[in-house]
């Protein structure tokens, strides 16, 4: 039964699979793993009573595959994972990509590596969702810091991940993922699907339109559609063409790149600050105080990751003097917005890294300002 | 009747196999066995891993998805249960079910969702060139076991019918009757039904066992070849493909379990709130 308009006080993972139903998921494929096993548990229950179909495979790379093949019979599909789960991903991740398959993967993160911190939160697979898979591909990956954005931001993965036949990642948290919080189900919610392809001609499901995005020539409806992982050219396989494989893999990129704009989602406090703070997810909790109160100090929050949102942190970048980048991990996003603001003109970015379970207290955002003589 | 240019997509040819490559037998057999039935073309997906074998979807003229290596049960489970109202076909290798993929073999067997999985089983990595798979028998050459092959293979049917399959067959492609009215059967039924076809790969696995004549090899099959029900593997400690130097062969199990889309669960064991 959909969720109804109204408020409701939930936990994060519990707002993810109310979105994920209300947003039309009819499959489920998942394998038990902290702290995400309430999305898995709770759709066992929800998707058989709203015509969907939930199944527990033999592993995740299984997982994966199953909704990768479900997402091919038209049905919006996701899996819901954390670290050792979502590296056994990665290879499928890479064929979704190439494919141009529309999924969602919620990945819950937890301290890594290896079986590290099954139970507290962390920000480590920040560069493993981009990058863990081989060859270049692109990704969307939205990046919720409270309960309602678990809401919120899933509703909204699944609609780029249809709109632009891409493999789509919630990275929450343990903390996010298990806290509890009030959200409000809005009376309307935007849902996109797929553009399906017509079957005017045969081979127009391997047609490029201007958006990049070709239509999708969901099974069973007479395309004769041959999808493959192999470097291809409408139905044929060319493995050994190098202009093809440009080609491909140039459009897989920019169909994500050129659309930076439509995709990325962002919060800025205090934007005239000298002193701004780039942070994301329970990371940003500590900032976000510390921005509301202290006039010196603003903050970027990013709600999406990937595609970088290169527009918002050059325009921060550029009026400010000086910028901190807070994350919970060794320095994972830190790489590509310090990239970003010294091009914007930016003289200085510093990051505040933290690891062990715990988001940077707003104590220790102001200890670490202080060094860099902001406040 | 359809016609053999209407299944195969004659604009994709040439094929990739190799002269001799058992594969073409096992796409025939596939054709007549389809035709039989009168399964439809655009209400049926055919799914596959990687290696030789899997390329076969990519030549038969419906939806067809190539997946990854392994996973062509798992990509295909999913895809059943989203439409199951579509035929679901699986081609695979024996390296692409039987090792990368034995968990989904495995797994699959036991969770019946109604998929017909056919693997060729030529007891090598035929697409890398020629290395030891999980069927190459004990003793066997293959570039990775220069010195002959120390481990013992797997009986990929056994396993099935182990494993809780719906119905598994095995043939050679020496067997090409039987394979085609296995593969009617299996196509008929519902449930996870495994068919296992021994067949020859003269350049990878024959040439390096003194069998480089792809008639060579299937004299080997035919001569090793004993129903199931009169081997003697049953009677020793493994039951493999060459151990007793037999091939067993036959409808090694027909079952009519129910399948995943079509049990309702219940509450039988819980408290059913
Ligand atoms: C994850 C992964 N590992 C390895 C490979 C390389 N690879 C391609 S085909 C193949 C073996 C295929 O053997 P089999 O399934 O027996 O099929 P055949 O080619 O003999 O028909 C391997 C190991 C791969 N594609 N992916």
């Amino acid at each position: 039964m959909n969720i109804k308009p109204g408020e409701y006080f939930l936990q994060g993972n519990e707002a993810c699979m109310e979105a994920a139903v209300l947003a039309g998921a009819k499959f489920f494929a998942g394998y038990p793993i902290t702290p995400s096993t309430e999305i898995a548990e709770g759709l066992a229950r929800m998707l058989p009573e709203s015509g969907g179909e939930f199944l527990q495979m033999e592993d995740e790379i299984a997982c994966i595959s199953a909704i990768i093949g479900a997402s091919w019979g038209g049905s919006k599909a996701l899996t819901a994972t954390s670290g050792p789960g979502f590296s056994l991903m990665q290879e499928a991740i890479g064929y979704a990509a190439m494919t141009e398959t529309p999924i969602v993967v919620v990945n819950v993160m937890r301290g890594g590596p290896s079986t590290g911190q099954p139970t507290r939160a962390s920000q480590g697979d920040i560069l493993a969702t981009k990058y863990g898979s081989h060859g270049d591909y692109q990704v969307i990956a939205f990046a919720p810091a409270s309960v309602q954005e678990m809401f919120d931001l899933t509703v909204k993965a699944f609609n780029y991940a249809e709109k632009y036949r891409v493999p789509t990642f919630i990275l929450s948290d343990a903390e996010i993922g298990h806290m509890r919080g009030l959200l409000t189900v809005p009376k309307e919610i935007k849902i996109v699907n797929r553009k399906e392809k017509g079957v005017r001609r045969s081979d127009e499901a391997y047609d490029v339109p201007d958006d990049l995005v070709p239509p999708f020539p969901t099974f069973g409806k007479g395309h004769k559609a041959t999808i493959t992982g192999i470097t291809h050219f409408k139905s044929k396989i060319e493995p050994e063409d190098p202009k093809i494989h440009q080609q491909l893999v140039r459009r897989l990129n920019s169909k994500i790149t050129n659309n930076r704009r439509d995709i990325n989602k962002w919060e800025v406090i205090e934007p005239d600050s000298k002193t701004m703070i780039v942070s994301y997810g329970s990371a940003s909790f500590g900032a976000r105080e510390v921005a509301a109160k202290d006039d010196r100090v603003g903050l970027l929050r990013l709600k999406s990751i990937w595609p970088l949102p290169v527009e918002p942190i050059h325009e921060v970048a550029s009026k400010c003097e000086q910028l901190l980048v807070c994350e919970m991990n060794l320095g994972q996003l830190f790489w590509e917005i310090k990239r970003v603001a010294l091009e914007a003109g930016c003289k200085r970015v510093e990051l505040l890294s933290k690891i062990g379970g715990d988001p940077p207290t707003p104590g220790e955002v102001r200890h670490k300002l202080r060094e860099m003589g902001a406040i | 009747m359809m016609d053999i240019f209407e299944f195969y997509r004659k604009d994709e040819w040439p094929h990739v196999f190799c002269p001799g490559c058992g594969n073409g037998t096992v796409m025939n057999c596939f054709f007549r066995a389809f035709n039989k039935v009168g399964w439809k073309l655009d209400n049926t997906v055919f799914v596959s891993g990687i290696g030789c074998s899997s390329r076969i979807p990519l030549y038969i003229n419906s939806d067809a998805i190539h997946t990854t290596h392994g996973r062509a049960i798992a990509f295909a489970t999913g895809l059943k249960l989203s439409r199951p109202e579509l035929d679901v076909v699986v081609f695979t290798g024996d390296g692409d079910l039987g090792a990368i993929g034995g968990n989904h073999f495995i797994n699959g067997c036991r969770r019946n969702v109604d998929l017909d999985v056919v693997c060729i089983n030529n007891n090598i990595y035929g697409m890398t060139g020629g290395q030891a798979s999980i069927t190459t028998p004990h003793d066997y050459m293959s570039t990775t076991t220069p010195l002959g092959n120390k481990e013992y293979p797997f009986d990929l049917a056994e396993i099935a019918v182990a494993a809780g399959a719906n119905y598994v067959a095995r043939w050679t492609t020496k067997h090409v009757h039987e394979l085609t009215k296995s593969m009617a059967t299996s196509l008929t039924k519902k449930g996870f039904n495994f068919i296992e076809v021994v067949a020859q790969c003269p350049t990878n696995f024959g040439r390096r066992n003194k069998m480089a004549e792809p008639s060579s090899l299937l004299e080997w099959f035919k001569e090793s070849s004993v129903r199931r029900d009169k081997a003697r593997a049953a009677a020793i400690d493994h039951v493999d493909l060459n151990l007793a130097g037999q091939i067993t062969i036959g409808e090694f199990v027909s079952r009519d379990r129910a399948c995943y889309h079509e049990r309702k669960g219940g509450s039988a064991h819980g408290n059913g709130h």
